[in-house]
């Protein structure tokens, strides 16, 4: 249930390590009912600062649901979820914005807005919450952003993101989500829809995030090769309820049918 | 037995479907007003949604304003006519103009043309989970989307308003004055005589209401769409419908409440000392 990996800490004070000891995400019975279908089962969870955990499980099984209480995009019916040490589950509005400051969020399609530039997309984020990145110091800062991700400013920026390839606009959501420097990054899908080698950029990347940043990443996934190569744990969720966690080794040999099933397919398709 | 509960049950089920959404609407308006007076302030936006809503809409209203005049001075000019009150279709015309079908009409254009733009667009946001993308970044898209449209719908619609009467009233002054050969003095000297500012005012205070109707609704509606393109379209759909009906029952309703407000002041102030 816990995640395993911390990052190496130098000279900390006692409330400095105290927090580095606490989870950063914990989630504690966790229940969720849309209509009469019961989505979310009593989740239970916790995420250590600077780990990564990557959720995998079938289609329509409670991934994105769990994933938006995180961030307070929906309230649980049931349970809490606690971010760096603060219940969210009940905070109002005005609340949940500075919580949300912790947060970067990649969506799967890359949620970019469609009547800005990609320019703009990336500067979104700085000009809301960085007033004092203004005019040159902004824009060094934008394109510093682009080239982190192999990206163009002069070409790609100009353009709006329906005028870019699926993987170039997941990148540039990329950018915008790391732009104010998260504790924690949650994505959906990130390597979907991408080629080997900007995948593979992709995991370096959070792994990266996690080990120069001590930034937390949650990553949804499909992708089982993604999934072993940059999670510090696994959970397999199943019908709203996690049904295996582990490592590799854990979900290769799990019991539950449905794991078994998804992993023998996979396994199929690529050993 | 099992058929006379179901239609008991349809029967009710309407009302309760009315209440629910008209509680969320309620809801989603006091929301607004929550975030309405906090910081930071949207200018941009604004500035945005006024040229959206006003410039946009401009040129319908115009349209529409100059036909209904033309038309409005045609037929009144034959009613007038049997009693030889022909010079009176300016005022008549002017009147109700800016009393009752300057805001209706007006209403229904920029329920037409912004409303069902805002809806689609915020309707495409939600879809695209955009909106969504939009809190993760801490920004609140109560404040950065709706507000905005709400002021700029309140603000805009009595100009607009104010612009399909003046052309409506050119329309007529083009039947009156042009086709029947009334005095364009007597024409405009009967309008002054017979106009007060108060039957202006009426008409921007429904006009400004219109506005908040139609971009709550509009809002809201794009904010709760779902199910994709199909789900965008029926959400600007709704909002053109559900704003038009409820611009045609808040005029009576505001008409009921101003008049009584504008015209017991008049009849005071008319009093003899």
């Amino acid at each position: 249930m816990t995640t395993t990996t911390k990052p190496e800490t130098t000279a900390v004070t006692a409330p400095d390590a105290e927090r580095r000891e606490r989870p950063m995400v914990e989630v504690v019975g966790l229940r969720k009912r849309f209509g009469t279908r019961e989505v979310l089962k009593g989740m239970n969870l916790q995420v250590m600062r600077g780990s990564v955990l990557v959720i995998l499980g079938g289609s329509g099984m409670g991934k994105s649901v769990l994933m938006k209480h995180l961030i307070g995009l929906l309230q649980p019916d049931e349970g809490k979820v606690i971010i760096d040490g603060e219940d969210i589950s009940r905070l109002p509005a005005i609340e949940l914005k500075r919580v949300r400051r912790k947060f970067g969020m990649v969506f799967q399609n890359g949620a970019l807005f469609d009547s800005m530039t990609n320019y703009e997309n990336v500067a979104f984020p700085l000009r809301e919450h960085r007033k004092d990145l203004k005019g040159k110091v902004l824009d060094d800062k934008v394109r510093e952003l682009f080239g982190v991700f192999s990206l163009n400013p002069d070409i790609l920026g100009p353009r709006f993101p329906s005028e870019i390839s699926g993987g170039q606009r997941k990148r540039v959501a990329l950018a915008r989500a790391v732009a104010l420097d998260p504790e924690i990054v949650l994505y959906d899908e990130p390597t979907t829809g991408l080629d080997p080698i900007t995948t593979d950029q992709v995991d370096e990347m959070i792994l990266d995030a996690k080990r120069h940043l001590g930034i937390t990443s949650i990553v949804i996934s499909h992708d089982i090769a993604s999934a072993f190569k940059i999670a510090d744990h696994i959970i397999f969720v199943y019908e709203g309820e996690i049904v295996c966690e582990g490592l590799k080794a854990e979900m290769l040999s799990s019991k539950h049918a449905f794991v078994k099933q998804f992993f023998a397919t996979w396994a199929q398709k690529n050993l | 037995m099992r058929a006379l509960v179901a239609t008991i049950t349809g029967i009710g089920q309407g009302p309760i479907v009315f209440i629910r959404e008209a509680g969320r609407h309620l809801l989603f308006l006091l929301s607004t007003l929550y975030w309405m007076p906090r910081r930071p302030f949207r200018f941009s936006q604004l500035l945005r949604h006024l040229r959206d809503v006003g410039f946009g809409s401009l040129f319908i209203v115009v349209l529409t304003g100059f036909f209904t005049g033309l038309v409005f001075g045609f037929q009144m000019l034959q009613a007038f006519r049997r009693f030889g009150a022909e010079a009176l279709v300016g005022p008549a015309t002017l009147l109700t103009l800016s009393r009752e079908l300057g805001p209706v009409l007006t209403g229904l254009m920029v329920a037409g043309r912004s409303g069902s733009g805002m809806a689609t667009e915020l309707g495409t946001m939600r879809v695209t989970e955009q909106i969504d993308a939009m809190s993760t970044l801490a920004v609140e898209p109560m404040q950065y989307l709706v507000v905005p449209r709400v002021i700029a719908a309140t603000v805009m619609m009595p100009l607009l308003t104010a612009i399909f009467s003046a052309t409506g009233f050119f329309g007529c002054y083009l039947i009156g004055v042009g086709r029947e050969g009334i005095d364009p003095g007597v024409f405009f000297y009967e309008t002054w005589l017979a106009l007060d500012p108060d039957d202006f005012y009426e008409g921007w205070i429904k006009a400004a209401f219109f506005g908040a109707e139609i971009a709550i609704i509009a809002s809201y509606q794009g904010f709760t769409a779902s199910g994709g393109a199909r789900g965008v379209g029926e959400a600007a759909t709704r909002a053109v419908v559900l704003s038009s009906v409820l611009i045609l029952v808040s005029t009576y309703v505001l008409a009921e409440l101003l008049d009584p407000l504008i015209h017991s002041y008049i009849a005071f102030d008319a009093l003899p000392k």
